[in-house]
Formats: structure tokens, sequence, C-alpha cells
């Protein structure tokens, strides 16, 4: 296994005590997998996602292990963590085109990276850039502009081949795609595939709210809720045989292309996530549920209910160790 | 169908309150907020509490003073101590006196400074920001132009047309010449305020600029304000200060510059007339330090990032 | 009868680029808007539909043309009567939190419209009458009053300025991008909610760059690109048969649930300065190179405003918000001119604009 997660948990210190964005939190990615951490605002998968890499000085790892390629990644000790970051295990952080910085040519920016990572060879690494740049479509000379002169699809291009310069065995990326026109945005997702294919990167976490975006790159997707877990399962099954509630009722408001409101009417999801400083116990999807029974109130385990298919609901085990069919849940979508 | 909040407490964290990005909800700073860290900045109780006893001094102190400060005593070149706390200079002048009265007069410059080129600071750093275009132009001429006088030799060239300069005229004309950073500031600020989508909303809702200006932008730089009013009571002190040693200030009180001008023209160092020049000095420096530090502290109770802890 | 018109609206920005220049934000854009119809304004980022809507919001002054409501142009609005004007007219925007005074409470923006537009109101009155307007769209006044932005969440925000616009006596609203920063969740219910609007005969400019949420929601679909309209007409008809190049691509360029992208090997293209490819088909072509012009732009009230023409021509105006936004790789500089492509009629409320 390329990565491993294992019972990870993180939190951060706000006024009103420890918040648990990330609790206890279980998967495990092969070589050549792009996972898609999905999930919605307040979810915990830009935490989960981000703290892979980079623990924020505010947080915390309360608990678990990561491993990367067989080895431990001590992702509390900073110091230990800086020689990995770019080199094993690398971050394109939400707004990072945004955040680069407006006063330095890209081509210095690099220059930069390459020097503080101690990198000896750095003609050949530069070398290797530009023909990375040209497999994308970006040209040379966009090493000698300004940030602000590119486009945002640009911009995140050139975030992405830094971070992957120098092959890193993971690469998290949090919301790239979000921010990006349409058309940029399937350049962005078909360039994440495609460095992947041609071995850049060895396995990629993919972090977005978009379902549809990952149903195109991901070959699997991961469903965060209130800090847990609620769904794994490779793509194609979860997109049309998903079995955690939440799942499906987040499928089922999706809107699709060619869908008009007098034909079908999308439903939401009433209420809200609940607050993570102080989480209900039991299921945390319980009070939106339209399935809860009295077992919720109880933590579901994270199980694997078939092969790669992973769900956290009592309602699923239940079905699961009853029958051997999929469990019933809102009829999903029919395609139009 | 009703949206309800099922359990979530009043004043819930934002679950996300993580490093988040623009446009990230998490709670603003609330007043009591302010009040939390205020009270427990050193650097801000600090200043504070030194700049609250200097004020003490002014108003209490010359009421225990024996002589008015320009009362000449039959005893000149009193050390301190005895019957004149602070001595008596070559002229004769109760040194105590003239201390706190110039304290007094001190803050009430300072007072007037500030409060004028804040004012006209303000107005015109609002105007122009909001309107933007040909005024704003004009407003950013008025103040280069503002900023190349030199201040000294303009209150020169008036002050000798004038029978007699009061403290009044000192303070108003450091208002009228300190201004222009007070505009380009808030003309900054106002720039970057204006184009939020919650101004747009007050404009959609009918209403008029100024009510914009006064109720939407100018309450969320009201910690930025509060700063520069700080800012500009220390330096009008400061620069009245260095007026009256010059010989430029008003000539018919005694301020703590105007003691120190006295000082220097009797030469007061040579012969080692230690008490007259020192305590004006000391209190001055004790009195913008005092702002400075509180301003500081200020600023990390009001800026997150700074904050230590 | 017209609501709304806006005829040969041009905007035009002072670009803050090397070499200056002036940059088409809108190109002589003209639409008509019904009473009660929902039309969705479908562009990328720099397609100059947030501008339009802030034309229309009077938000922003066109360099050219007219805007007619109700058969008057709105540039001759001004105090009271452009304050009468919004009664009629009101816009939600992106991102619902900014939109709030973060040093009031939420509800202050109900505050704003009864002292503008219901000073003699009475209290009672007043509470009915906000109820009311919750209660249309699905809030609980219990749980939405009182509190400040921050303890709200994002569809509870959108929801209680969409119920302001409902106070007034609003025939127009202007919905800009209003569901993209909201959660998949609760972006359905807004959706819903100004389907059931526009059932009761409110006429609404939903602005988005996502064609599933235009598809869904609107009768009539208008394809901008370059601040031109490419394409325009009864939405059935531009989704279930495009005709213009670009509005194919962004067709095949949208991701969906249960279809994948039709793949194209990613070679190194030739990117010329007008954007053709080498050797690749020209959806294929265009999605590697279309690179839309930095975002700067679509954010229509950082540059600088222009009144006339002319002045643009003849007065350097320093742009208010100078430096740092340049506008990106010179493309669709060079690519513009202020003359958009001509629209023919391809079948009856269907239009398509010629290639540029």
């Amino acid at each position: 296994m390329s990565v491993n997660v294992e019972n990870l948990s993180v939190a951060y210190r706000s006024r009103r005590g420890d918040v648990t964005a990330v609790d206890n939190v279980s998967f495990a990615l092969a070589d050549g997998e792009i996972m898609g951490l999905a999930g919605e605002s307040g979810s915990g998968k830009s935490t989960l996602g981000n703290a892979l890499v980079y623990l924020d000085p505010r947080m915390k790892a309360a608990g678990g292990t990561v491993t990367v390629d067989g080895k431990n990644l001590p992702i509390s000790d900073n110091n230990a963590m800086r020689h990995r970051r770019m080199t094993e295990v690398s971050l394109v952080p939400q707004y990072a085109m945004s955040a680069l910085t407006p006063t330095r040519k890209i081509g210095k920016m690099i220059d930069d990276l390459l020097k503080s990572h101690r990198v000896k060879d750095r003609a050949e690494v530069i070398t290797e850039l530009k023909r990375r740049l040209a497999l994308i479509g970006l040209k040379e000379d966009v090493l000698s502009k300004y940030s602000f002169e590119l486009s945002g699809g640009m911009r995140q291009r050139v975030t992405i081949i830094m971070s992957t310069l120098l092959n890193p065995s993971l690469l998290v990326a949090d919301e790239v795609t979000s921010a990006l026109d349409v058309s940029s945005q399937r350049a962005v997702g078909e360039m994440l595939t495609e460095f992947r294919d041609r071995g850049y990167i060895k396995s990629a976490i993919t972090i977005t709210h978009d379902l549809s975006i990952l149903a195109q790159i991901a070959d699997s997707i991961a469903i965060m809720y209130a800090g847990r877990l609620a769904e794994r399962a490779p793509t194609s099954v979860l997109v049309d045989s998903p079995l955690h509630p939440y799942t499906q009722a987040l499928l089922a408001s999706l809107p699709e292309v060619g869908v008009r409101h007098d034909q079908v009417t999308l439903t939401g999801i009433p209420g809200r996530p609940p607050s993570l400083v102080n989480p209900p116990s039991g299921c945390r999807f319980r009070e939106r549920c339209p399935f809860a029974f009295a077992k919720c109130a109880e933590t579901p385990p994270f199980e694997e209910i078939k092969p790669g298919h992973l769900v956290a609901c009592w309602k699923v085990s239940q079905e699961n160790a009853d029958t051997a069919g999929a469990g019933q849940g809102l009829p999903v979508r029919e395609k139009v | 169908m009703s949206e309800s909040l099922s359990e979530a407490p009043a004043a819930a964290v934002a679950a996300t309150g993580l490093p988040g990005g623009p446009g990230a909800a998490s709670a603003p700073p609330r007043r009591n907020d302010f009040l939390h860290y205020g009270l427990r900045n050193r650097k801000l109780l600090f200043g504070l509490g030194l700049e609250l006893i200097l004020v003490l001094v002014a108003i209490i102190g010359p009421y225990l003073a024996k002589n008015p400060p320009m009362y000449i005593t039959p005893y000149p070149l009193q050390k301190p101590g005895g019957q004149y706390w602070l001595g008596t200079d070559l002229t004769g002048y109760d040194l105590y006196s003239q201390l706190t009265s110039g304290l007094r007069e001190s803050y009430l410059v300072g007072a007037l400074g500030a409060g004028c080129a804040a004012l006209i600071g303000m107005a015109l750093g609002f105007v122009a920001g909001w309107r933007g275009g040909w005024l704003d132009e004009l407003v950013q001429m008025i103040t280069n132009i503002i900023v190349m006088i030199p201040s000294l030799v303009l209150l020169v060239v008036i002050g000798s047309y004038l029978s007699s300069r009061s403290v009044l005229f000192e303070g108003v004309f450091i208002g009228l010449t300190t201004w222009p950073w007070v505009a380009r500031a808030v003309r900054a600020q106002t720039f970057s305020l204006r184009s939020r989508e919650y101004v747009d909303l007050a404009r959609l809702s009918g209403k008029r600029p100024l009510s914009i200006i006064l109720r939407e932008i100018a309450p969320n730089m009201a910690s930025y304000l509060f700063l520069v009013v700080i800012l500009l009571f220390g330096s009008s002190m400061l620069l009245a200060a260095s007026y009256d040693f010059l010989g430029v200030g008003p000539n018919n009180v005694a301020s703590l510059g105007w003691t120190m001008n006295q000082a220097n023209a009797n030469a007061a160092l040579n012969y080692h007339l230690w008490w007259w020049f020192i305590p004006p000095g000391a209190v001055l420096a004790l009195m913008v330090f005092a702002l400075l530090i509180a301003n500081v502290g200020l600023d990390e109770v009001f800026n997150p990032k700074l904050r230590e802890s | 009868m017209t609501t709304l018109k806006f005829d040969q609206v041009s905007k035009l920005f002072r670009s803050t680029a090397r070499g200056g220049g002036l940059t088409p934000a809108l190109r002589k854009v003209s639409f008509e808007m019904q009473p009660g119809e929902v039309i969705s304004l479908i562009g990328e980022s720099g397609s100059g539909k947030t501008t339009i809507g802030r034309v229309l919001l009077r938000l922003a002054k066109p360099t050219s043309g007219t805007v007619t409501f109700d058969g008057k142009d709105i540039a001759s609005y001004s105090g009271r009567g452009l304050k009468d004007y919004y009664r009629h007219v009101q816009g939600v925007f992106q991102d619902p939190f900014s939109s709030y005074n973060p040093i009031y409470r939420a509800d202050r923006v109900y505050d704003l419209v009864r002292s503008s537009y219901f000073p003699e109101v009475g209290d009672k009155e007043w509470s009915d009458k906000v109820e009311a307007a919750l209660d249309a769209v699905a809030l609980n006044p219990g749980d939405v009053l009182g509190k400040y932005p921050h303890q709200l969440s994002g569809g509870q925000q959108q929801r209680l300025l969409i119920a302001r616009a409902l106070l007034l006596d609003v025939k127009v609203l202007v919905a800009d991008e209003i569901i993209s920063m909201l959660d998949a969740s609760t972006r359905v219910d807004v959706l819903n909610l100004l389907v059931k609007l526009k059932r009761q005969g409110l006429a609404i400019l939903f602005i988005t760059h996502d064609l599933s949420l235009g598809n869904y929601v609107s009768d009539r679909t208008i394809i901008l690109r370059h601040g031109a309209i490419v394409e325009m007409g009864a939405t059935g008809k531009i989704f279930g048969n495009p005709q213009h190049d670009y509005t194919k691509m962004l067709l095949t360029a949208v991701p969906e649930l249960h279809k994948k992208w039709q793949h194209a090997p990613l070679e190194p293209v030739a990117v010329s300065a007008n954007g053709a490819g080498g050797g690749l088909d020209a959806a294929t072509a265009e999605i590697l190179t279309s690179d839309a012009p930095a975002s700067a732009l679509a954010q229509a009230s950082i540059l600088a405003e222009l009144t006339h023409a002319e002045q643009v021509v003849k007065r350097d105006l320093r742009a208010v918000f100078g430096g740092g936004r340049a506008v990106a790789s010179g493309k669709s500089q060079v690519a513009v001119a202020l003359e958009p492509p001509a629209l023919h009629e391809f079948e009856p409320d269907h239009l398509v604009a010629e290639p540029e």
C-alpha cells in the first residue's frame, strides 16, 4: 500500500475547547490511485488532507499513524516533515493560486524552491520542468512572467507543477478546481491524471466538494461527514450505487446538464451538520437521516460491506448481515 | 421545508474556523473579545496606566503648586527640595509649577492638534476614497502640497505677523499641518472597504453616500481610526514641545518646551542646573512613550495575528 | 410587455496591463426580459456576466448603450428616482457572508430597507411583513432573527437576502452566482426557491458559470464570451442543440456524474496568439488554450469607471484600483474588437453568433 492512514485524529484549539476536526479516520491508497475526498464545509476533509503534509501550528495530531511507502510519516514533527515535503508528500493548498508571490517571477520562485530543498542537479530539474510545462500546454515563457499576468487556470497548473517537480509519492490537492472556469477545470483535472499516468506522482488525494469532477478523475471516492468517514468506494460504485444515506441524499441533490426543474425536482438535505465543539454521540448524521433508528445512538463502525466498499452506517451493516443484497435507500435518481 | 437549527449552540464556532482563505465565514471579533484581550495586554495596560498617572498630575498638580507658573519668586536657582519641590530657575520661576502647568498645556495642545488633524484628515480621506475620480485627484494634490510645505518655516512666518501666539493657535496650526498622513491612510482603507458587498447592498437599499460612509465603512475601520487618533495625540504634543523649544510657540504660558527653551537659552547645561531641563524633558518623553506603548499594545489587541499566545 | 431591455450596452475598462489600452468588458450586448422569466446568463470569468448584473443594478455605468426598465432609461434615475428603481430591481451576490456588515446583526439588512422605504410603518406591521417574507423563503424567524452573520449558515444567509428583496415590490432579481459558495445539500433548496418565486411572477437574471444549474432553473439562456453574446434562446434549444463552437466546448468540458469526458491526448500544443492549436480538433485546442482573462476583469468594480467613450480615449484616468491587477496574457485583449460578431437566427428563439 502506498499510503496508509490509521485512526488519524486531528484537533485544533479554540477558546471554547478542543475541536476534533478529524475523528478516527482510516483509509489506504494503493500505488497509482487517485482518491477523491469529498464532503461539505465543516466535514474535515481539508483538515485531513492538509494534516498529511503540513499540520498548521494551531492544530495537533491527536492520535493515529500515517505511513507512506512503508515508512512512518511524522506529521506532528515539523522539522522532520520539512525534509519530506515536496519529495515524499506534497500539497497544493486551497487558494494556492491566489497566494503566489506577486513580486517574483515564476521561474525565480521555482529556483528558490529548488535551492531551499538543496536540489543538486538544478539544471536537470529545470529541463524536466520545461518538458512538463510543454506537456500541459504552457509555453516556456511562463517562467519569466509574474503570477498576475497569468489566468486562473494557468496559475493553478503552475502551482501543481511546482508541487510535483520533485516527484512526491503523495500529492494532496485541496480544491484545485473550485475557482476555475469549466475549461480550466478540465485541463487541471486531466493534468492530475496525466501526471499520475506518467509516474510524476504515485498517488493523489483530491479534496473537493464537487462530486462530478471526482467522477471524472478519481479512482475511488471517500465521503466525509462531520469529521468522520461515511463511505468509501471505487468511483463507479459510489456514483451508481451509494449505500450511505448521506451519500445518497448528496447525489440526489446534484443537478445535471439536461435536467430541468419541470422534469425532476431535486431535493436538498434539511438541517445542518452538527457543531464539532460538542459533537453528538453516535452517528453524526443521525439528526438528518431519514432512516435513523435506535441503534444509531452508537457510533457505527467504518466497515467493509463489499470488497473495496466501506460504509459507516448501522442500517447498511444490518442489511448486509441480514441479506446479501445492497441496502435500499432513496431511489438513485434515474439518469435522464 | 424549514431549515431548523437542530442543536447548534447560539454562538457556535464555525466548524471550519480553520485556516480559511478569502471568504471563510469565521467569527469576526466581538467587542468583548477586544475587552478580554485588552485587559490582558501588558503593553496596553502599562501605557494607559502611565498616561493616566500623568493626566492626573496634569489635573491635580497645579492645585498643589504654591505659586503660579509665571510668578517670579524671590529665590532663584534653588535646588529641588525644601520649599520648592523642583527648585527654581535663573529668573526665579517655580519649576514645579511650570512643570505641572506645562503638562496641562501639552495635553491641551495635543488634544487640539489631534482633534483638528483627525477631523480634516478623515473628512478628506473618506470623501476621496468614496468618490475616486477627479475629487480624489484633487484631494491628493492638496495633500501633497501640504506635505511639502515646511511647517516650521510657515509657523515662523505666520507667527511673526501675529501680535501674540496662543495655545489655541498652536493647536490649530498643528492640526492644519499634520492631517495629510491621516487622509492618505483613511483614503486607502476607504477604497478597500467601499467595494465590499455590504456596501453595495446599502446602495441597493437606497442609502446615501454619507450614511454609507458613517454607518458601514467607518465602523469597520474603527480600530484603525482609534490608533490614528492616539498617534496623532502623541505627535502633536511632541511637535508642540519642539515649536516651544525653538521659541515659536505661545509666548504667554509656561509649557514644557518653553521651560526647556529657557534652560537652553541660559546655558543651564553648562552650569549644571539639571533640575531645570531634565524634569520637563523626562516628563515629555514619558508622555509620548506611554502613548506609543499603549498603541503597540492596542495593535496587538485588534490584530489577532500579532498576539503572542 | 417587456420588463427589461438591454440595448447595445457596452462597457469599457481602462486596462492596467503594460501598454494600457481599453478592454471591453461588454460589447454591444442586447437582450430582453419578460415578467416572470428566468434568464440564465452563462459565461466564464471575464465574459462580462457580472458586469451585466452590476449595470442592471446601477452599480456600474455603461460606456454606451441603454438599459430600459418598464420603458424608462435607468441612467436617468438619481436620488429619489434611483431609490424607487430599487424597489423593483434588487440583487443577491455570490458571497453571502460578505453581503453582511460583520459588525452588525444579520437582520440589520432589513432595518436598512425599513428606514429607506417604510419609515412610517409600525413595529407590529413591520414584523408581520418580515415574517411573511421569511416564510416565503422557508426560514424560521426564530432561527435567523437577532443573530450575527457568522452564526448563520451560507444557505440561511442567502435566503435572508432573498427575503430582503421580497420585502420590496421587486420585479427583477439579479442573482449573481448566488449558490456557488453554498454546500451541495443547500444549493438545491435555494434553487427551488427561485423556481417558486418565478412561478409567482418574479423575473430573475440568473448569473452563473455552471451550465447544469442554468439548465435546471431557466427559461431562456444567454451564453456570453469575452463580453459578447455567442448564443441566445430558449434553454431547451440551446442545451439540446448547441450551434456555436464555444457552447459546444462548454458542454463537453462540464464534468458529469455519469459520463466521462471525451478524452483527447494531451500533446504539447503550439499556442499562437489567437489560440489556434496545431493538429488537434478545435474543441480540444480550445480547451488547452482558452485561458480566459484573469478573473480580475470579471470583478467589474475594481477597474476605472469611465463616463463617455470619447473621454475614454482622451483622458488618462488612473485606475481606481491600480497596480497588480493587470489583465492576463494578452490573448483576449489582442483578439477582441469592440464590434461583436453578428447574431443570426438559427431557429425561432435560438440566435447564434458568427465565429469571431
